[in-house]
């Protein structure tokens, strides 16, 4: 080898190890933040997190406010979301990757559709007030908050189904196709089974999203201190990240310190959240 | 029953692009028919024009007759449905469903209708049987069919077409995926089911074309060159181009 | 069993080998009988019977062909088919011998013999001998066996030697025999190319079976 090319190789090994370098430093950027953020609201509120901070109602004294009525809304808020969302954004993902013949409006749908995952909540949450609470007049009620959330993350659930549907083999549509079955025979028979995890993760994830969403839930008007649990859709409600942005913004430095402890609280729902849907992808995965 | 095919006059497009060029073939009952030519000729297009299977693709279209039995499948008015639980297909790679064996099997039957268990139970072991795969699979019907080897599997979705009771089946190279002891087994069964079946086989691999076939067809860009009897094709082709395939002088 | 076909087939082409080489085996009997009783009804049948063993030999040659052509032998199939093919070839030439010898017959076969014949019959015991043990080693893949070979074609050989001699005599001492005697000279040394073919055959056995060669015919 000529020495021109030894040199080459002497260069091209510095500038790798230069980029590993910057590359390793960029991802612990990243990860320090994370944790530094993480131990400061695990300081805070770690001291304040017991039995009676889950099933006390908000109060104005510090020492006594819990977070009963914010979660128990919660729970009820993405009961009726998914209940909404799973259904709609099969179907619609269905009907795109199964049915949809290529046109222009159907590219067009599927350009929206995009379009639609990245757009701002709170422009959700301003549609949500417009719609569900005004002019269906469904007030600042769990059902108004929960529509409004499923608008907010249908896209996402239909574009994740969409991309698990896309990874059903053809081999398999043709499978079952050759045995005279009919689409839906093949839909229902194999391609929704071996797509189920895919979908049921991207669902799980975007309710997940919709647990920690609390800009959507002013506009539509979910309250800050809610002193009584909610009997049925239509009654008003709390959530947790509410909840915790109340808290947030009073002046009293116990509050703050609750508030963390209320973020404890939704962090855990979040990653138990998310733990729930690989456990599921496990699952099925296994059983394929 | 094995069925008779006559394919006549048939021409088949992919939108503006002639795939098969006035085909005449007939393909007969208990014999196994090879469909051989390189890559692009037309053969696999043209196994899946006697199941339907291209209308699944967008933008194609077949002029022409395929006769099946005296009935003539390109109308618009045959039931698909009912057409493919008559022909059935192996594909070229084994293509199981992420199922259980048991449920592999009866995919097609319990969806048509055989609901009662001890009937299900019974065509299982008939269809597993008559690709010899019982012996192999029969303490495990309930694991995952993935579980299997490529051979077992391409054996499973044999059984898996047999099950649905077919007239004909077609093969789309259905070994070309498969190590030689599992290719030689497929073989075998080919065989050994002509006895019942009216059996088109695609392959790419001339020798098995050779091994296997009663009658071999000889495709070339989109033109059906020759077809014949199988020893007389590789002994005594009429046709240069096709002795110059066989004999591997090709292009 | 696996290549059930195939094995049949090999099966087939076996049995098809045997039954020429018996074919032959009989010719050589009859060619010797009839010249030996001087029997012309006889000598007429081993020529059209020969027909059968040329048309059994161009089956045989086509079932080859399509065996690998379709079946692609390999090793030991390949070399058992290889060495049908000159197996079929070889009999084929010992089916022409035994013509010759039958037309040998219909030459000489109305004047009175210059001497009985003896060691001409002992000759084609012994080829014929030599041929269906050929044929028992091709098809017990006996070894042994087609290595015996040699020294019967040996003897043969010494046979050969001592017809000519003897039968050199008997011209000088009577050139009218010179004839007769020529013509059975041609019968001896058509007797000794027999043997030759049958020792070619288990040439072929051992090759077939220990993919060696092996010159039996030193």
């Amino acid at each position: 080898m000529s020495p021109e090319g030894i040199n080459n190789i002497k260069r091209r090994n510095i500038t790798n190890t230069v980029f590993h370098g910057l590359l390793f430093l960029s991802t612990l950027i990243g990860i320090m933040f994370l944790i530094v953020l993480i131990a400061q609201i695990l300081i805070k509120g770690l001291g304040w997190l017991d039995w009676d901070f889950i099933t006390n109602f908000p109060s104005r004294f510090p020492k006594k406010a819990g977070i009963k009525s914010a979660l128990v809304g919660t729970i009820w808020v993405i009961s009726f979301t998914a209940l909404f969302s799973f259904p709609l954004g099969v179907g619609t993902a269905i009907y795109l990757e199964e049915y949809s013949k290529k046109s222009w409006y159907n590219r067009l749908l599927q350009i929206n559709i995009s379009n639609l995952a990245g757009v701002p909540s709170i422009v959700y949450g301003m549609l949500g007030l417009a719609v569900f609470v005004k002019l269906f007049n469904f007030e600042r009620s769990i059902l108004s908050a929960s529509l409004t959330l499923t608008l907010l993350i249908l896209p996402v659930i239909i574009v994740a189904s969409q991309e698990a549907l896309k990874s059903v083999p053809n081999s398999l549509k043709e499978g079952s196709y050759a045995l005279g079955m009919s689409k839906w025979q093949t839909i229902t028979g194999v391609v929704l089974p071996f797509a189920l995890p895919g979908i049921l993760t991207g669902t799980i994830l975007a309710l997940s999203r919709a647990i920690g969403e609390a800009a959507p839930l002013i506009m539509v008007g979910a309250f800050g201190y809610v002193a009584f649990l909610p009997k049925g859709p239509m009654d008003y409600f709390t959530t947790l990240p509410i909840q915790i942005f109340n808290w947030t913004s009073r002046p009293q430095s116990e509050f703050q310190n609750i508030a963390a402890a209320g973020i404890i609280v939704l962090l855990i729902l979040l990653l138990s959240a998310n733990a729930v849907a690989i456990i599921l992808r496990n699952k099925y995965q296994k059983r394929i | 029953m094995a069925s008779y095919i006559k394919v006549e006059n048939l021409d088949f497009f992919y939108g503006d692009f002639q795939a098969l060029h006035n085909i005449n073939l007939e393909i007969e009952p208990k014999k196994i028919t090879a469909l051989i030519g390189p890559s692009g000729c037309g053969k696999s297009t043209f196994i899946r024009t006697l199941n339907r299977m291209n209308d699944l693709i967008d933008g194609t279209r077949v002029h022409g007759k395929i006769i099946l039995d005296g009935k003539s499948i390109l109308k618009n008015e045959i039931d698909v449905v009912e057409l493919r639980k008559r022909v059935g297909m192996v594909f070229q790679k084994p293509n199981p469903f992420p199922k259980s064996i048991y449920e592999n099997v009866i995919y097609g039957p319990k969806r048509h209708g055989i609901r009662n268990k001890s009937q299900l139970d019974q065509l299982v072991e008939q269809s597993l049987k008559n690709v010899a795969l019982w012996d192999e699979v029969k303490d495990r019907l309930n694991e995952s069919a993935l579980a299997l080897s490529g051979g077992q599997q391409q054996r499973l979705c044999i059984a898996r077409s047999l099950a649905m009771k077919p007239d004909v089946l077609l093969m789309d190279e259905p070994t070309s995926a498969l190590d030689p002891i599992s290719t030689l087994r497929i073989e075998e069964l080919v065989q050994q089911l002509k006895e019942q079946y009216t059996i088109v086989i695609v392959t790419h691999n001339m020798q098995q074309a050779a091994r296997i076939s009663d009658i071999t067809a000889f495709f070339l860009n989109g033109e059906l060159i020759e077809y014949g009897q199988t020893e007389y094709i590789f002994t005594k082709p009429c046709d240069q181009r096709t002795e110059d395939y066989i004999t591997g002088r090709f292009g | 069993m696996t290549r059930y076909n195939y094995q049949n087939a090999l099966d087939e082409l076996e049995k098809e080998i045997l039954k020429m080489g018996s074919l032959v085996e009989e010719q050589i009997n009859l060619a010797v009988t009839s010249l030996a009783k001087q029997d012309l009804e006889l000598a007429r049948k081993v020529v059209d019977q020969d027909d059968i063993i040329d048309s059994l030999e161009l089956e045989i040659e086509e079932k080859i062909l399509k065996l690998i052509a379709t079946q692609q032998p390999m090793a030991k199939d390949l070399r058992r088919i290889a060495a049908g093919f000159k197996i079929i070839t070889d009999l084929e030439r010992i089916g022409d011998n035994a013509v010759d010898i039958a037309k040998t017959t219909l030459r000489i076969g109305n004047e009175p013999l210059i001497k009985p014949l003896i060691d001409i019959p002992r000759m084609a015991e012994i080829t014929q001998n030599m041929l269906r043990e050929a044929l028992d080693a091709y098809i017990n893949e006996d070894v042994k066996l087609a290595e015996t070979l040699a020294a019967k074609d040996d003897i043969v050989d010494s046979l050969h030697a001592q017809i000519i001699r003897e039968l050199l005599t008997y011209m000088f001492e009577n050139p009218r025999n010179i004839n007769q005697g020529t013509h059975l000279m041609f019968v001896s040394r058509y007797l000794e190319r027999i043997a030759d073919h049958a020792t070619n055959l288990g040439e072929n056995v051992i090759y077939m079976v220990t993919a060696e060669r092996k010159d039996l015919n030193e």
